[in-house]
């Protein structure tokens, strides 16, 4: 596992509250790990604070689950 | 009760009327202040008369990009956290509709309703990181009511309270609270003009018989931004002597 994906899977347990068995590279925030809209925002701005990267909204809009997420943040270091 | 020691808050209109009265009941309470307004001369003057360690931060709501900075640089200038916001600054053009030019509803809409919407969503962020923040502005009474000539201006208020509304929706789960609160008419440079036959006039519709004063509005300030208020969301408060009970 990539260090993205660690570092990118401890905000989202830390986050959210959730077991880290159920954190998978496919598990969609909403569905599978029980986030609203509040929480996907808080989660974007604790990945740029995290990775020192800006997610703009419409990329933000894009990123469902937690591998959208690590790629969107490989793809920009 | 209602002691807000160790917060900071930014208030809008600082060196007006009602908004001088609710900076000195916010630091009289201990809260640490980012003091706004676009007279520069009149809030340093106001900043030296209030006196305590609160900065000024001077800026004019009817540009877009001045007020999107203001919030970073009031949380800049008080350490890195902002507490409570309190939009207060507006402005009245007052006409009857048939006559109101385009200018006199936009320069009403984007003082009172867009600056507000605009200084709420960049004080979201660090309150809902910080898991806690008050939100409050300042309506009217008019906003519920109407009141002839106003239409500008009681669209703007009336504006105000169902951002608040929605906002406090989206933010109650994070610790955040948004409120506004309705003065009614509040004595002030402006309702001191007015003739004897004009006040009494007025105070006929005023169940309390008297004008409201500033630190009416402040003490209504001061609960809502306190700890205590924290059950207290999507509300408006209304401080007007009874003359409209809704």
């Amino acid at each position: 596992m990539s260090e993205t994906a660690d570092r990118v899977k401890k905000i989202v347990i830390e986050h959210l509250g959730v077991e880290a068995d159920k954190v998978t590279e496919d598990a969609s925030f909403i569905d599978d790990l029980g986030a609203d809209s509040l929480d996907i925002v808080e989660l974007v701005m604790a990945f740029e604070e995290e990775f020192g990267v800006e997610i703009p909204d419409d990329a933000a809009e894009k990123i469902g689950t937690v591998k959208d997420a690590i790629d969107y943040i490989d793809s920009k270091q | 009760m209602f002691n807000l020691t160790g917060m900071t808050a930014l208030v809008t209109g600082a060196s007006g009327g009602i908004g001088s009265a609710i900076a000195k009941g916010l630091a009289a309470q201990g809260a640490r202040l980012a003091l706004s307004g676009s007279n520069i001369d009149k809030l340093n003057a106001f900043a030296a008369e209030l006196g305590g360690d609160h900065v000024c931060l001077p800026c004019n709501l009817s540009d877009a990009a001045a007020v999107d900075a203001l919030v970073p640089q009031a949380v800049e200038a008080l350490g890195g956290k902002l507490d409570i916001l309190l939009n207060n600054a507006g402005v009245t053009r007052d006409n009857l509709i048939l006559r109101m030019k385009d200018e006199e509803w936009q320069d009403v809409i984007r003082i009172n309703l867009e600056a507000a919407f605009r200084l709420m969503r960049a004080a979201a962020k660090p309150m809902m990181k910080a898991r806690f923040g008050r939100i409050i502005s300042i309506t009217s009474v008019v906003g519920v009511t109407g009141n002839p000539g106003q239409a500008n201006y009681a669209a703007s208020k009336a504006g105000l309270i169902g951002m608040s509304k929605a906002l406090a929706q989206e933010l109650a789960s994070r610790n955040v609270t948004v409120n506004c609160i309705a003065p009614g008419f509040i004595r002030s440079a402006m309702t001191d003009a007015l003739t004897d036959a004009q006040k009494e006039a007025i105070l006929a519709k005023i169940p309390a018989g008297a004008l409201g004063e500033g630190d009416d509005i402040a003490a209504a300030a001061a609960y809502l931004a306190s700890r205590q208020a924290g059950y207290v969301t999507g509300q408006t408060l209304h401080v007007n002597g009874g003359m409209a009970m809704i």
